[in-house]
């Protein structure tokens, strides 16, 4: 056995593994918290059906994109077997569960992440497949006057099956014909049940990353007592309470707004 | 039988050097070729078998419990002493020889307590390299505190964990021969007897105390570095495991028992609170550093106070009786251990106990938190405040601990010579199971200092020595010696299981306790002694015929170990008695009330009993023989101790 | 609490054993009269008495020292190794803590690199392997320089005492949701790789004990603490961070290199 692989196996080296691909799914999160804030943009959903439009189509993005999709399955499968292991270390259980005061989200990681995951396959297979990978999802031609920035929007069906986009010119009016992801969102974020599926996950995920992004730390070793409160808090407060809220706010305001419709 | 204790002629200071020169060494090629067998894996013996293992030799050690690290030394918590003269103060090898020489009241050799001293530096050094923590100051170097009976501070410390801290040491160091395969450990297993072929020692026959199997094992020597034997009062400070089995099974192979009655009586005990109790818990010496030992001044004010009528803050500074400081000038709380406990002793006697009982004095850290401020009491003793309050569920920041003395340490054991060999060759006897170092009384943070010195930087000399002389011929179990040895065994052992009647071997565990407190604990007087030596021999009757064993052999059998180990703490009880009998002077942890100054303290006869008093085993209930080792006193003038 | 007698009544449901082989289960026992004062131990001491005295096979159990140093006593009391007090071990625990009429459940520790030998003492020997591996300097008894010739800063004294105090109980592993001995085995790598002394091994001695560790069948570690909020000694989970460092360290940057050995495991 090589000594990296050795490494890898050890149980030091799946806990590293989680560690690494968990942070950089938290940075992820930023990102995508950032890029999505664009659905609160009242233009018809132009600017969010453009970054989408970026995303799938800006090389160096997407080779991040699939890193990330390896960081997800990688997460999910070392949390595997990790937690089987950890379960074969006790065979007999105890008939008293330990009263211990630990909190609640470092003894459910597991409980959470699975809730995450299926999260992620609903979210993704809704959003992301359909997206890429079908032809369920219409088409916007944004007009815009570029003298006096005036944006009309219209549906629009291109000629092929396989139209992802185009930018053309009609004399100071630009037109741009995307993918309209935005109109999906509409839809998907008028459905209770759909959106309750979303808080949940949001409410789960800020559990998970309460232990999870300080935990990565601790993992990694870095746990002096002059920076560790720097982390702790930015696990609190940013990765437990603003990206969660902020996350869970498109779902539930996407919602109200289609009750006034 | 001619004792010879091996002294190495010369002046004191070249004697060790001397003789490690006239020891026979054992070439590095041949050491490989001796199996040498450790009983104990203490200070004393997880050091030996280390620093044998590095040399060379193959060792086998055992040990009764789960780990080697769980032995009694675990448990030590003021420090050791080692004569650095880091501070300054004016200590030197001499000033820790005299001392320990004095402090044992005049009845150790002084070849012994010399080497002990001059390898005392050395341990501190050892202890250091192998990364136990001991107590630094902000400079970064060792930090020292004073114990008892010395006016110089040369105890190093780790915190109250000194044993624990130190015993890690040596079990680290004998990882790392285990590891490298030249020792071979055996846990849960206990000793249960010595093979001796041809009048050596030659294997040892042991239980296997999770399936039953009774094994022998050979080796060219065998090591007894089996402990003290306080246990024989059944509650003392020692672990509920402490047993004398191994030395006492030596000692009816053949081996001599020296001195088996200084038996040591800490101070700084938690008092008893029923008949419940199953040990004493000590609370280390160093606590004497700072706080103030009183009892009430007047047996009225006493009485109140064990009544409730009275809190312990209401009684008056004038009412407070500092007996050590008022007794004792220039050591006041600092007076060798047999000293305060007799003293706390006469207090009671006199009425002027306090707690529940009345079986109990004050140790008052009011005036130290006083001076150093909470936090600085906390930094230096919390984990013994902190003990106590668990125990006694009393605040010590808040009110005066209770102490009273208990059983602590047993300055006697298996008579050894200068290079720690019984009568038996071949046998060796280390640590707290010797008898050699201590004399009558034992100084505080001395015990680990001998362990260590005889694990780390003697048996390593001397017992080359031997081996060089026997030759590398190679041992095993087929000599009929084994198959005989290991046959008695099994038929104690099923006597012992045939014990089928109405009494639980701890209540004759607790009764032998009752009795040897009574009549052999911390004043012993001829009447006393001989309705001892009566009991004890009814109680052993007793035992034989009503005592009851559970269980069978061949299984996990907590019963049948303990029943084992009680049996030979009676008839050891019995020999203690003698011993104590026998012995018509008062030294150092022998007091007998007969003969004591008139002020109270002990009064040796210097020309009658400077000896050491080995007894021989005769045979089943047949009384043991005597022998006396002269101690020559070259070097110090022989006087009353004085603490004054 | 106890009744107005001053004592108390218990209800004891105990995990009884025969041995490694033999299924086990739960048997009731009754506490009689046991006084506020007596420990843990002394209690279980009064019931094995009177099992004696009806020839029946008294409770296993292991413990020796009594004074919560030696680590040789287990029990893991109502859901908590060691009882229900914080930084005490369970022969320091005191029939106080609990109430007359009460019913209490014991059971062994409960891991697969601690099985039951008996009753409620396990094999831990798994924790000996460990310190086998590493666990120690390597110098031979002689030959070292003087104590004070190497300086230590008070403040690294003081926290490799703090990584030192563990008394080897397994109360970690017991309490730990994956039965992880991280908190145990980080702690003698703390201590050592803290001192100058223990500089030389360092890296070698953190993977050696690692794969020891791995080798005996523990779990792993999810920073939940539960570790360090049973240890008795109040050994602190950053000890699991400082072991983790120094492994990647060691593992990723440096040459050391460490086969996984495992005698015995």
């Amino acid at each position: 056995m090589s000594e990296l692989k050795q490494t890898f196996n050890s149980s030091l080296g799946k806990k590293l593994i989680m560690a690494l691909t968990g942070l950089f799914l938290c940075v992820f999160l930023i990102v995508h918290l950032g890029g999505n804030l664009l659905l609160f943009k009242h233009d018809n959903g132009y600017s969010f059906n453009m970054y989408a439009n970026f995303l799938t189509h800006f090389p160096p993005i997407e080779v991040i994109a699939y890193i990330l999709y390896l960081c997800i399955i990688v997460h999910a499968i070392y949390a595997y077997i990790l937690t089987t292991n950890n379960r074969h270390a006790r065979p007999v259980d105890y008939a008293v569960h330990t009263k211990s005061p630990v909190s609640f989200s470092s003894k459910n990681m597991g409980l959470l992440g699975s809730i995450l995951l299926v999260f992620i396959v609903i979210h993704m297979g809704d959003f992301w497949y359909k997206y890429k990978f079908t032809h369920s999802v219409g088409y916007k031609e944004y007009r815009t006057n570029l003298l006096t920035n005036q944006t009309t929007v219209t549906d629009f069906t291109p000629q092929t099956a396989d139209f992802e986009h185009s930018q053309s010119f009609d004399g100071d009016t630009e037109i741009i014909r995307v993918k309209d992801l935005h109109s999906r969102i509409v839809a998907s974020f008028s459905i209770w049940w759909y959106v309750l599926i979303y808080v949940i996950s949001m409410v789960a995920l800020s559990f998970h990353l309460v232990h999870g992004f300080q935990s990565a730390f601790h993992t990694f070793g870095w746990v002096h007592r002059k920076y560790k409160p720097i982390y702790e808090f930015i696990g609190t407060w940013l990765f437990a309470v603003i990206i969660p809220l902020g996350f869970a706010a498109m779902p539930i305001v996407y919602f109200i707004q289609s009750l006034n419709k | 039988m001619i004792l010879d204790a091996k002294i190495p002629q010369g002046p004191l200071a070249e004697k060790w050097s001397k003789h490690k020169f006239n020891l026979k060494l054992v070439n590095p090629a041949n050491k490989r070729k001796y199996n040498v067998i450790v009983v104990g894996t203490g200070l004393a013996g997880a050091s030996a078998a280390a620093s044998l293992a590095e040399l060379g030799y193959n060792v086998t050690a055992f040990c009764f419990q789960d780990s080697p690290r769980r032995a009694h030394s675990i448990a030590a918590q003021g420090g050791i002493n080692a004569a650095k003269n880091y501070r300054n103060d004016g200590d030197s090898v001499y000033r820790l020889f005299y001392d320990t020489i004095k402090g044992g009241d005049y009845r150790a050799r002084e070849g012994n307590v010399y080497r002990l001293a001059e390898v005392s530096v050395n341990i501190i050094d050892q202890c250091v390299a192998q990364g136990v923590p001991f107590a630094r100051e902000y400079g970064g170097l060792l930090d020292n505190r004073s114990f008892g009976g010395a006016q110089v501070s040369r105890t190093f410390y780790a915190r109250g964990q000194t044993g624990q801290q130190l015993l890690l040491g040596a079990y680290s160091a004998l990882n790392r021969q285990i590891h490298e395969g030249k020792v071979k450990m055996y846990t849960r297993t206990e000793m249960l007897d010595v093979v001796v072929v041809d009048g050596q020692a030659k294997g040892i026959v042991t239980r296997n105390l999770k399936t039953g199997e009774i094994e022998t094992h050979a080796g060219h020597a065998v090591l007894l570095c089996t402990g003290g034997y306080s246990n024989v009062f059944y509650l003392s400070t020692n672990a509920a495991g402490s047993n004398v089995t191994a030395a006492w099974r030596a000692h009816k192979r053949g081996a001599l028992f020296a001195n088996p009655c200084y038996t040591q009586i800490h101070p700084t005990c938690i008092p008893v609170t029923g008949t419940h109790q199953s040990k004493l818990t000590l609370m280390s010496e160093s606590l004497r550093n700072d706080g103030r030992v009183w009892a009430p001044k007047t047996v009225e004010v006493a009485q109140r106070l064990r009544k409730g009528e009275i809190r312990i803050e209401d009684v008056k500074e004038e009412d407070r009786d500092y007996f050590l400081e008022r007794k004792y000038p220039s050591f006041g709380n600092l007076v060798p251990r047999d000293v305060a406990s007799r003293n706390a002793k006469e207090m009671v006697d006199d009425g002027r106990g306090v707690g529940g009982s009345g079986i109990a004095v004050f140790l008052d850290f009011r005036d130290a938190i006083e001076r150093l401020g909470e936090d600085a009491v906390k930094a230096k003793y919390g984990n013994l405040f902190d003990m106590y309050y668990q125990i006694t569920d009393e605040n010590p920041y808040k009110q005066p601990m209770r102490i009273y003395p208990a059983v602590h340490y047993t300055m006697g054991g298996l008579w050894v010579d200068y290079n720690l060999s019984t009568n038996v060759p071949g046998l060796y006897a280390l640590g707290e199971a010797n008898f050699s170092d201590h004399g009558a009384n034992r100084l505080g943070a001395s015990a680990l200092m001998q362990g260590l010195a005889d694990g780390y930087f003697v048996i390593p000399y001397t017992l080359g020595d031997y081996l060089a002389t026997i030759g590398p011929k190679p041992v095993d179990t087929t000599h009929p010696a084994f198959a005989q040895t290991k046959k008695e065994v099994e038929a104690h052992v099923a006597r012992l299981l045939a014990l089928k009647g109405n009494k639980t071997t701890t209540e004759y565990h607790r009764e032998l306790g009752h009795i040897m407190w009574e009549y052999c604990g911390m004043a012993r007087t001829e009447e006393g002694l001989k309705k001892a030596r009566v009991l004890i021999q009814e109680l052993k009757d007793d035992f034989w015929k009503n005592a009851i064993v559970v269980g069978k052999n061949e299984e996990i059998n907590n019963a049948l170990e303990r029943a084992g180990r009680v049996a030979d703490f009676i008839e050891l009880g019995a020999l203690m008695v003698e011993d104590a009998l026998h012995r018509r002077e008062s030294c150092g942890g022998h007091f007998r009330l007969e003969s004591q100054t008139e002020e109270g303290e002990a009064l040796r006869h210097d020309d009658e009993y400077a000896y050491v008093a080995a007894w021989e085993f005769k045979g089943e209930n047949q009384p043991e023989e005597l022998h006396k080792e002269e101690l020559v006193f070259e070097n110090v003038k022989l006087t009353q101790r004085s603490y004054k | 609490m106890s009744n107005a007698n001053g004592t108390m009544n218990l209800t004891l449901k105990v995990w009884r054993q025969p041995n490694a082989q033999t299924a086990g289960k739960f048997e009731t026992y009754k506490a009689e009269n046991i006084s506020p004062d007596m420990s843990f131990l002394e209690m279980l001491d009064v019931v094995n008495e009177s099992i004696i005295h009806t020839k029946q096979d008294p409770i296993h159990f292991d413990h020796d020292c009594r004074e919560g140093i030696c680590g040789m006593c287990s029990l893991y009391i109502n859901g908590r190794p060691h009882g229900p007090k914080r930084a005490i071990t369970t022969c320091q625990l005191h029939m106080r803590s609990f109430t007359d009429g009460e019913t209490i459940t014991i059971e062994p520790w409960r891991a697969k690199a601690f099985p039951v030998i008996k009753d409620l003492a396990v094999d831990r020997s798994a924790f000996d392997r460990i310190q086998q591996a590493g666990g120690y300097i390597s110098v031979n008894t002689g030959g070292v320089p003087d104590a004070n010739e190497i300086p230590i800063p008070k403040v690294i004294a003081d926290e490799a005492f703090n990584s030192a105090t563990c008394i080897q109980c397994g109360a970690c592993v017991a309490a730990c949701k994956n039965a992880s001995a991280m908190l145990f085995t980080s702690a003698k790598i703390t201590q050592l790789a803290l001192l100058p002394q223990g500089q030389p091994e360092r890296y070698r001695r953190v993977q050696s004990m690692v794969a020891q560790m791995d080798a005996e069948g523990f779990g792993s570690c999810t920073n939940t603490g539960a570790c360090e909020a049973e240890c008795p000694k109040e050994i602190t989970l950053t000890n699991i961070a400082h072991m983790n460092f120094d492994f990647f360290s060691a593992k990723l940057f440096r040459e050391e290199e460490v086969h996984a050995e495992n005698h015995g495991g």
